[in-house]
């Protein structure tokens, strides 16, 4: 019953969605007020029934109801609690359920904070949301029904795949779900502006904290997603260029450049345009992901199931979406009155190239993980792009873009001052250089790890000395600096932890790349290893049951120079029901670093294959996206920005219409440092 | 400068900087991708020593030997034809003879491929589409569910 209960909900969500697709557009074009109010309430009502059908899905899979297809497939009846929530969204239909379900919580976000926004703004944004959750509710209903029944239904269901048994599938899906699909808001706002052929450096500001929200969420479940791949694989690897990791890094490389030349049209009103077709693409590389991920074209540990009428639905969504958005762009985009002007050497000048290099550097994994589907419709031929195509291409651009970051918060808006940003990073410079030449002179041959780890410091000191310099450190009273720092605006300290964020993380990939140190050997009950400074030693296997599975774990005590620092339990996992095995890592912390242990079969004669790594710095990696998210963060909550606070710009927004006059550049909030 | 230089500055450096992506894009996808051969493709062109390439199949039975300190060799097969393979290393937990597997290396002087990669995916009815494929054209293939 309450199966079926989700499934109708589900249908009237779909129904609602349509409602919500036509009048709220008719009302905007005929200036009927009361047609353009019924998006709200409609939303409202999206969410709710969506909502339901997440209920009973997820009833169904705690109370382990074998009559479910769904469930039959993804749970067993004696997996632990977490894993029968999280395992809703380990397949295909629960996670375009998961899809569709963060679509109408954004759409009702919208339609409650949205009080402020311009009625016929509003109500086509919710109706450009409309449509993307119709075609979903769609697709789902007609392809992927997760609440299909079986008869008679079996006794035991088939299990979760145990590598997705585990914390990481309850954080890292819907995280960048929110994130992918977060960035819809932009695209509707983009849509509803071109529709109404009116643009202004107000409708920035509301798309702005919508784009910083999902971008926070992708860019925790990017992190999260790689940690997860690091720790659970066993052979140490965070990134693989794999076509599912480039499908979500793509939107976050569009999503970065968006959030950047939004600022450019708050503060400025210039770029308008082109900051409309980057809220378009971003959206458009999500529908791309989901495509990619969903249809199986790509194979990938992604991939759930390949159904060709699947991929075909989706790929008809994504024809329609980006053909659609871009034909609009190019009939109603040069109908918009340009922006303001600036020179070549200005913040303006700066985020312009932040944003050129974002999107080259976009189009070069695009490129890289759509070349292998192209080559082979071409040729037949199968081929790989892997690692080196996507390091040597991508991170000679991402280089030059790095290279640059401290510039662009040095110049000031309109005409900037190149020369003096110079002297006034001096300080950063020198000390990049320092650290590039001690580590380059002692081994004359890692010249690229020198270099590399160099670019970290630079834009990590970078950051630090733009922000001394704004609270006046050293050169005022230590209390002065302080209320000064205590004063910053939010989007402020965004800024200054996002790019100091970036630079850790570089530091974290430099060095974890360049100084891993790795050891694989058999080792019996007895042996001592030697890695990096610590000495391991296995002093015996464990055998021990779980709840679903039977494991063997190896325990390794962790010396360094003879002292017992810590002890270490990798293991191998068996699971009965889909007779599969899997690796438990054993990471121990050290600092920054990290010792990653992982262990193999046990042979014949006693000895277990161990792999043993030594990773200097590796937590950077995570720990930098994480300061970023945070910085994001912290820009959300500026009180500026905050949805629904009044605007404390001087040009308060009139009620009902928006500001008409995109005449003078808004004044907006003007940045601390000025 | 008017707004008709200054956009067209802004297009010289876009340009400029589009055209250094495309050629070092260009660049990389004649000379950094790796070809996915079949042991079929691999016997009938012999690719030179030292050419990395993808090469998939099943494992073929009895053929898994453990060395001592976490060598193993073991060959791939598509029924047709066979290729020796050695890997140092952790095999993937879902490694087992008569499964899908790729694995990607160089070929040594012996006609050996030293692989340093080893791909079985993570679900047992999972096969790798390049190695589906490959056993439909060699005539091996049992049907939808990979060949236990």
């Amino acid at each position: 019953m309450i199966v079926e209960i989700g499934h109708f909900a589900l249908v009237l969500a779909f129904a609602l969605a349509l409602v919500q697709s036509v009048l709220p557009v008719w009302g905007a074009r005929s200036g009927d007020a009361r047609l353009m109010a019924t998006a709200g309430p409609s939303a409202l009502g999206q969410f709710l029934f969506v909502a339901i059908t997440a209920a009973a899905l997820i009833h169904a899979h705690v109370v382990s109801d074998f009559s479910v297809v769904n469930v039959v497939e993804n749970s067993h009846s004696l997996k632990p609690l977490l894993y029968k929530i999280t395992g809703v969204w380990g397949n295909h239909e629960g996670s375009m359920l998961l899809w569709v379900a963060i679509l109408a919580l954004f759409g009702g976000l919208v339609a409650f904070f949205g009080g402020n926004l311009p009625a016929s703004l509003k109500a086509n944004v919710l109706a450009v949301q409309a449509w993307i959750a119709s075609a979903f509710y769609l697709f789902i209903l007609s392809t992927s029904n997760p609440f299909a029944r079986i008869s008679p239904a079996p006794i035991e269901g088939n299990d979760l795949n145990p590598v997705l048994q585990d914390i990481g599938l309850a954080i890292h899906p819907p995280l960048l779900y929110l994130g992918y699909v977060g960035f819809s808001i932009a695209f509707s706002f983009a849509v509803a502006a071109l529709l109404d052929g009116r643009i202004d450096a107000a409708w920035a500001r509301w798309v702005r904290p919508w784009s910083l929200a999902a971008w926070i969420c992708l860019t925790l479940g990017i992190a999260m997603g790689s940690y997860w791949a690091y720790y659970t694989l066993g052979w140490g690897g965070w990134w693989f260029w794999d076509p599912v990791e480039n499908a979500s890094f793509m939107p976050w490389l569009a999503g970065t450049a968006l959030l950047h030349s939004a600022i450019v049209m708050e503060k400025r009103d210039a770029l308008k345009i082109w900051t409309i077709l980057l809220a378009i693409l971003t959206f458009s590389l999500s529908l791309l992901g989901t495509f990619l991920v969903r249809s199986g074209v790509l194979t990938s540990v992604h991939a759930f199931a390949t159904d060709p009428a699947r991929g075909v639905f989706i790929l008809a969504i994504l024809v329609l979406f980006i053909g659609g958005s871009l034909t609009l762009f190019a009939w109603r985009a040069p109908g918009l009155k340009p922006g303001g002007l600036f020179a070549p050497i200005s913040r303006e000048g700066a985020l312009v190239f932040n944003n050129l290099f974002l999107t080259v550097g976009c189009a070069i994994v695009l490129v890289g993980t759509l070349y292998p589907l192209v080559y082979e419709m071409a040729t037949g031929a199968k081929i790989t792009v892997g690692p080196p195509y996507f390091n040597l291409v991508f991170g000679a651009f991402i280089a030059v873009l790095l290279a640059a970051v401290p510039f662009g918060p040095m110049l000031a808006w309109k005409r900037g001052d190149l020369l003096g940003a110079a002297e006034r990073l001096w300080f950063a410079f020198a000390l990049a250089a320092i650290v590039t030449i001690a580590i380059w002179w002692p081994s004359t041959g890692a010249l690229l790890t020198a270099l590399g780890i160099g670019l970290a410091v630079w834009v990590m000191a970078g950051a630090v000395v733009e922000w001394a310099m704004r609270i006046r450190l050293l050169r005022a009273p230590l209390g002065e600096s302080l209320s000064r720092a205590w004063g910053l605006p939010g989007a402020t300290w965004g800024m200054t932890l996002a790019h100091f964020g970036i630079g850790m993380a570089v530091l974290g990939i430099v060095s974890e790349s360049s100084w891993n140190e790795e050891r694989i050997l058999a080792m019996k009950p007895g042996e001592v290893v030697t890695i990096g400074d610590y000495q391991v030693a296995l002093d015996g296997m464990i055998p021990r049951k779980g709840e679903n599975y039977a494991e063997e774990a190896a325990h390794l005590s962790i010396r360094r120079g003879g002292a017992l620092v810590t002890y270490l339990e990798p293991s191998r996992r068996m699971f009965a029901t889909r007779r599969m095995a899997t690796s438990q890592t054993g990471i121990a912390t050290f600092g920054f670093s990290q010792l990653y242990i992982a262990l193999g079969e046990t042979d014949k004669t006693g000895a277990s294959a161990v792999r043993l790594y030594w990773k200097p710095l590796v937590t950077l990696i995570w720990l930098g996206p994480l300061i970023m998210a945070l910085g994001g963060l912290a820009s959300l909550l500026d009180r500026r920005r905050r949805i629904g606070a009044p605007v404390p710009a001087r040009k308060p927004v009139s009620k009902g219409g928006g500001p008409k006059d995109s005449g003078p550049p808004a004044p907006a909030a003007p940045m601390a440092a000025e | 400068m008017t707004r008709k230089q200054r956009r067209l500055t802004l297009i010289a450096v876009a340009g400029l900087v589009i055209a250094a992506a495309g050629a070092l894009v260009l660049y990389a996808l004649t000379d950094k991708i790796v070809f996915f051969n079949s042991p079929s493709d691999i016997v009938a062109k012999h690719p030179k020593p030292g050419t990395r390439i993808r090469l998939g199949g099943l494992v073929r039975e009895g053929s898994v030997e453990r060395g001592g300190n976490a060598h193993v060799a073991f060959e791939v097969t598509d029924g047709v034809a066979s290729v020796p393979v050695a890997y140092v290393g952790i095999l993937p937990d879902l490694f087992r003879e008569g499964q899908g597997v790729v694995t990607e290396g160089a070929f040594d002087a012996s006609g050996k491929l030293q692989a340093d990669t080893v791909l079985a995916k993570h679900d047992e009815r999972y096969m790798p589409k390049e190695v589906a494929e490959a056993l439909k054209k060699s005539g091996e293939w049992r049907g939808d569910t990979p060949p236990k």
